[in-house]
């Protein structure tokens, strides 16, 4: 396809035509916050709310993921309004999230405290009251540990499990609070069609995936 | 827990009502309707034979039903028991109502009680605010229902079965 230019934060960028915003803007080394977007040519879930930019002629900010690239657009990734919808996005989502850094594996590498450095949010932010979801831990996998409680909805697990295995062992499943990453009739992993390839963990933006060897060295 | 026996009946049940429909993806809340509306409910073994029928993950179908209110899980109990926890009905205490329920059939939402007489569920306003709390027994809507309403209730269907009874013999 074309390239197209465009200006993303002052900087002259070069994309493919038909490559979204956000992937024209990361793959420049221009870091717009993520949690749900993929690489690929598939539909974005656009479900994080976390990739809000503002672009130029444009009245409201727009999420990056879905935001095709265009000849001369000119994005600015830390307008006020943007960012404040980003926040507020990352709140929320800390808001019923254990956020139990000090006894996490995946402290340090977690998505979750890299969007909340750039977004200079605290991590343990008080805006919103606290709702935990007390959803039960699943160790039931011989290679990883699944806690549900850290998990951000983001899908990234599903949609490695679908592309490795073909049929899926994850899904999503009930609604609304209850919404949650889960297996046929919210078996235990263990006891899934899971062939322990270990992917939906490599794939895992935050601690709600972590490998027992990498828990145990806690 | 159904027995092995009663896995294949259901099995076959299932494989019978999907026979009359296509293999497309868009059929999946058709089938499950269809399938609810022959058998009750869905059962695990029709979730799984409609997913092998659809080839999609099982996990999807599980998904759908588990996010649409009209799929139901558990066999339904002989009398329905459908606690309002609309805005009125919440104001008017809905929650403690349902905790009674909840207390006296010692099941959850969604579930039926062992002997299948009864199953709870809970209603978003069935429209007649004024008579807040309401519990909706058997689709007629009962009003003022607080703990101790829930226990008359009970009652008249514990007679209402004892009479039955005798008049059999």
């Amino acid at each position: 396809m074309k390239t197209v230019s465009l200006t993303i934060d002052g900087k002259e960028i070069k994309a493919p035509g038909g490559e979204s915003v956000l992937w024209a803007a990361l793959d420049s080394s221009i870091y717009i916050p993520h949690l749900c977007a993929r690489h690929d040519n598939s539909a974005p879930d656009a479900s994080c709310r976390l990739c809000w930019v503002e672009i130029e002629g444009r009245l409201k900010p727009v999420t990056a993921c879905t935001e095709t690239v265009a000849e001369g657009m000119v994005v600015n990734t830390r307008g006020a309004a943007a960012l404040r919808l980003a926040r507020t996005a990352l709140e929320l989502l800390l808001a019923s999230n254990v956020v139990d850094c000090a006894n996490c594996a995946r402290s340090g590498a977690c998505e979750l405290q890299k969007i909340a450095a750039h977004l200079k949010v605290k991590l343990k932010t008080r805006r919103f009251k606290k709702i935990l979801r007390n959803l039960e831990v699943d160790s039931s996998s011989p290679l990883f540990i699944y806690d549900p409680n850290k998990c951000v909805l983001c899908g990234q697990c599903i949609r490695v499990c679908r592309q490795r295995l073909g049929i899926g062992a994850l899904g999503f499943a009930h609604r609304g609070f209850n919404r949650r990453m889960t297996t046929f009739g919210d078996e235990p992993i263990g006891q899934s069609e899971c062939q322990n390839c270990g992917d939906c963990v490599a794939a895992c933006p935050t601690g709600a995936l972590c490998f027992k060897a990498a828990a145990a060295k806690l | 827990m159904a027995t092995t026996k009663e896995k294949t009946k259901i099995t076959e049940q299932t494989r019978r009502i999907l026979s009359r429909f296509s293999r497309k993806r868009g059929n999946l809340i058709p089938t499950l309707q269809k399938v609810q509306e022959e058998l009750g409910y869905l059962p695990r073994e029709a979730m799984l034979e409609v997913a092998r029928f659809l080839d999609i993950p099982e996990i999807d179908v599980y998904g759908v039903v588990t996010f649409y209110n009209q799929f139901r899980l558990n066999p339904p109990g002989k009398h329905s028991i459908r606690v309002c926890l609309g805005t009125a009905c919440h104001m008017k205490g809905g929650y403690i109502t349902l905790d009674a329920w909840k207390r006296r059939l010692s099941i959850d939402r969604g579930q039926t009680t062992t002997d299948r007489e009864f199953d709870l569920d809970t209603v978003a306003c069935v429209g007649c605010c004024v008579m807040a709390p309401v519990t909706v027994v058997d689709d007629k809507p009962a009003g003022q229902v607080e703990p101790t309403k829930v226990d008359g209730i009970l009652l008249s269907f514990e007679r209402e079965r004892k009479k039955r009874g005798k008049k059999k013999r």
